[in-house]
């Protein structure tokens, strides 16, 4: 068993499935925080949260600017603007450019995030048609954490998984069952 | 080999050199954005490292200006969050008016789409000619450009249907000329507006208000840089007057938290208690 102190997940087309599939299979006391950006419409509120707290009865919220990260929560990216983790492990929320055409984009996260955590962070990047979150997963393995991509012949959309595995080779490519079983055994480490 | 703790140490000395030297301070910035921003513009500029830039902006202020072009974030829209400017129609207005006169302050209104939106309600509100609005950034090219009040013409459908949500009741267009593509603002709208190099992290107070509207600069700041520019709208807004934030800025977890209570919490209106 290993730890971590953050897991991220990035996905786009077919995502909502693939994360419902992978994080229903995380126990309910499962207490590292869980940080996800989901491609969506800008323009409108996003009902994410929402859905994703229903099915899994788990607290799953929209991130907010300057907010703590706190263990055993489950933070989605709101739509029209960037998720970023800080040093001091809070959330902020910014509106540069889109990247790959998103916001929230993947990369925003996983890079941030990557900095933050350094080699007690576990990236994931599942289903999706753009090349986003490839960077942000390179530079998860380059600042030393876990590396995890969806299995582009599982994927709904193999285009994100295969733009990560044409950049770096990650620790492991996985079914979305996969996935969700590995999560499950990662105990929070200590800050 | 340039690791990512090189270029972290690099960001912070660009920019405790652009404090030293052009007094502009980006020390508390919230880190992630700035360091995007940052290594985004070493792209654009072609230099090698954050250090290379870092030579060129301290030799050189038109470099520096140019840099500053990506630390700001120069984007705005007219009726922005067209909800929001409901709500101060709707809820804010009518108690504006019990004041005899007003000094509005909109604290980072960039490239000036805030400033006309407010002046354009304020004067459908009859609350203009009573109005004195200061517009403040510390983006130089921004605060011109808002004073030009010229704007593209291919962005007004989208800004007429901002104003139509946000309650507005004439045809738009009353409110700009067109010419040559553009959309040049009516003049008279700043009449009653004064723009000034103005920064929330430097400066001090400069006015009493009844309204302080800063939207989206905050989310751009730490929590100790937020909890300053609150204190100065504190400080600025007379007893009972009104503070206005972006859609996903929150004065929650800020020192100031229990010194303002909700208005219209979702539109995030928050007044001093
Ligand atoms: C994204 S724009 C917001 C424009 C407008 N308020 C709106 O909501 O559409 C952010 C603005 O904040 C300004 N800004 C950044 N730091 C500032 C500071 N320390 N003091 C005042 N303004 C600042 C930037 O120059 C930029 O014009």
């Amino acid at each position: 068993m290993s730890s971590a102190q953050a897991i991220v997940i990035g996905a786009s087309a077919g995502g909502v499935a693939a994360l419902f599939e992978v994080l229903g299979r995380l126990p309910p006391t499962f207490a590292v925080p869980v940080l996800c950006v989901l491609h969506l419409p800008q323009d409108r509120p996003s009902h994410l949260a929402d859905v994703l707290q229903r099915r899994l009865r788990r607290t799953v919220r929209e991130g907010c600017d300057k907010e703590r990260i706190v263990a055993g929560m489950i933070y989605v990216a709101g739509p029209g603007y960037h998720l970023s983790v800080e040093h001091d492990l809070s959330l902020s929320l910014s509106q540069e450019d889109p990247v790959h055409f998103s916001r929230p984009a993947i990369d925003f996260l996983f890079e941030s995030a990557a900095d933050a955590y350094g080699g007690q962070l576990v990236g994931v990047l599942l289903t999706g048609a753009n090349q986003d979150g490839a960077a942000g997963l390179a530079r998860i393995k380059q600042n030393g954490g876990l590396t995890i991509v969806q299995d582009p012949r599982e994927a709904q959309v193999a285009l994100m998984p295969e733009a990560a595995l044409a950049l770096h080779r990650p620790d492991h490519i996985l079914s979305l069952s996969g996935i969700g079983q590995l999560l499950a055994t990662l105990e929070p480490s200590a800050c | 080999m340039t690791t990512n703790r090189d270029t972290d140490i690099e960001i912070r000395l660009l920019i405790e050199a652009i404090y030293l030297k052009y007094s502009y301070d980006f020390r508390d910035y919230s880190g992630a954005s700035i360091k995007r921003r940052i290594l985004h513009a070493v792209g654009q500029f072609e230099c090698r490292t954050v250090s290379a830039l870092q030579e060129r902006v301290l030799h050189d202020p038109s470099m520096f200006m140019e840099l500053l072009q990506y630390l700001t974030i120069p984007v705005s829209e007219m009726f922005r969050d067209p909800s929001h400017f409901l709500a101060l129609r709707n809820e804010v207005v009518p108690l504006l008016r019990t004041w005899p006169s007003l000094k509005i302050w909109i604290a980072g209104c960039s490239t000036g789409e805030e400033v006309y939106s407010m002046a354009i309600l304020l004067r459908e509100e009859g609350l203009l000619e009573r109005s004195i609005l200061y517009a403040t950034d510390i983006n130089p090219y921004s605060l011109e450009r808002a004073k030009q009040g010229i704007y593209s013409l291919q962005n007004m459908h989208q800004y007429a249907e901002n104003y139509r949500l946000a309650g507005g009741r004439r045809d738009f267009s009353e409110y700009y000329t067109a010419a040559y593509g553009n959309a040049i603002m009516d003049s008279s709208l700043r009449d009653n507006v004064t723009f000034a190099d103005h920064s929330l992290a430097t400066d001090s107070v400069f006015s009493e208000t009844q309204l302080v509207s800063c939207r989206n600069v905050m989310i751009y700041f730490n929590k100790d840089l937020q909890d300053r520019a609150f204190g100065l709208f504190h400080e600025s807004l007379c007893h009972r007057g009104f503070l206005v934030l972006g859609s996903k800025e929150s004065i929650d977890f800020s020192a100031y938290a229990n010194q303002f209570e909700a208005l219209v919490r979702p539109e995030r209106i928050f007044r001093k208690s």
